[in-house]
């Protein structure tokens, strides 16, 4: 009896699983489960951030309006790049190959403009205010420490996401991935945007100075 | 793979909407942050926004609205149960707070 079931799940499935129960490849189900991981290692930081943030009644506000208008064409440029990845997605999966690489490349080019001007604001940071991971002139050591760990923490994640971004597009170019390779590519792109949607408020907009 | 064909899904037209709409909250988000509100409030407020970007990129950006409802449940509440247990902490953020001499 339980061979003939089992036989029978196999010629005709009474769910859509079988095989392949999520209904996508093992390489886009990986990711997933990483960005499930790193998402949780993101939200312990951020909690954490957000814990001293609300305990320390003497937080600094730094933020003058020039770094906040710098974060909001930073925050521009990975929304955008975001846009330029999803239609590069979608390019990939029609098979067109000269239009997928060209909005991956305008996709790097958002993540460059965001690493270019993020270190501007940390060379701000360091060489005009004095702040590093251990002090600052406001005496809230911990700002300088969860600043320097969420923001920097993110710029790996974008800077690792330029450097795959880029195999990515070569190996298109040349006919060597598949339209899958973008789309996982893409998952790991958006999940940095994603991540930028909480660090640009909870981190800028907490201490601008109004 | 016919899963692939699947995700050959959401138009232009319709992925521009959802940057608008991100945009959108971001200048929300900025404006607010120059009103004098109280800081667990403005927490509150801004968390919540960012929700909302979240679930728009994860859904059209990422697709999971065209997903299976197997991966979404295999991946989502998992993540959402987790990330409100590390929020158990943070009566006792409010509390050190009012506790620290000015």
């Amino acid at each position: 009896m339980a061979h003939g079931e089992s036989h029978a799940i196999a010629v005709e499935p009474t769910w859509e699983g079988g095989a392949a129960p999520y209904g996508i490849g093992s390489k886009k189900l990986g990711m997933w489960l990483f960005i499930a991981a790193d998402s949780l290692t993101f939200s312990a930081c951020l909690i954490a951030y957000s814990y001293v943030r609300l305990a320390s009644p003497e937080w600094p506000r730094p933020f003058e309006s020039g770094s906040i208008v710098n974060a909001i064409v930073m925050t521009a440029c990975l929304l955008s790049s975001s846009l330029t990845m999803v239609i590069a997605v979608a390019a990939a999966a029609l098979g067109e190959r000269k239009k997928t690489v060209r909005f991956i490349l305008f996709t790097i080019a958002g993540g460059v403009a965001f690493i270019v001007l993020h270190a501007q604001e940390w060379m701000a940071l360091i060489d005009h205010e004095h702040v590093t991971p251990f002090s600052n002139p406001w005496g809230v050591p911990l700002f300088g420490a969860t600043f320097f760990a969420l923001t920097g923490l993110h710029m790996t994640h974008v800077t690792i996401g330029v450097i795959y971004l880029a195999i990515i597009a070569t190996g298109i170019g040349r006919g060597k991935f598949t339209p899958e390779d973008v789309e996982v590519s893409g998952l790991y792109w958006h999940f940095v945007d994603l991540v930028w949607m909480f660090i640009f408020p909870m981190v800028y907009l907490l201490s601008n100075k109004s | 793979m016919s899963a692939q064909d699947a995700h050959v899904v959401g138009s232009t037209k319709l992925f521009i909407w959802v940057w608008f709409w991100l945009v959108l909250l971001t200048i929300i988000e900025v404006g607010l942050a120059y009103q004098h509100l109280g800081l667990a409030l403005m927490i509150v407020i801004l968390l919540g926004l960012s929700l909302m970007k979240s679930a728009l990129i994860m859904a059209y950006f990422m697709h999971l609205k065209f997903e299976r409802m197997s991966l979404i449940l295999t991946i989502i509440p998992a993540l959402v149960i987790l990330i409100c247990l590390m929020f158990i902490s943070f009566p006792d953020s409010v509390r050190i707070h009012q506790l620290t001499p000015r």
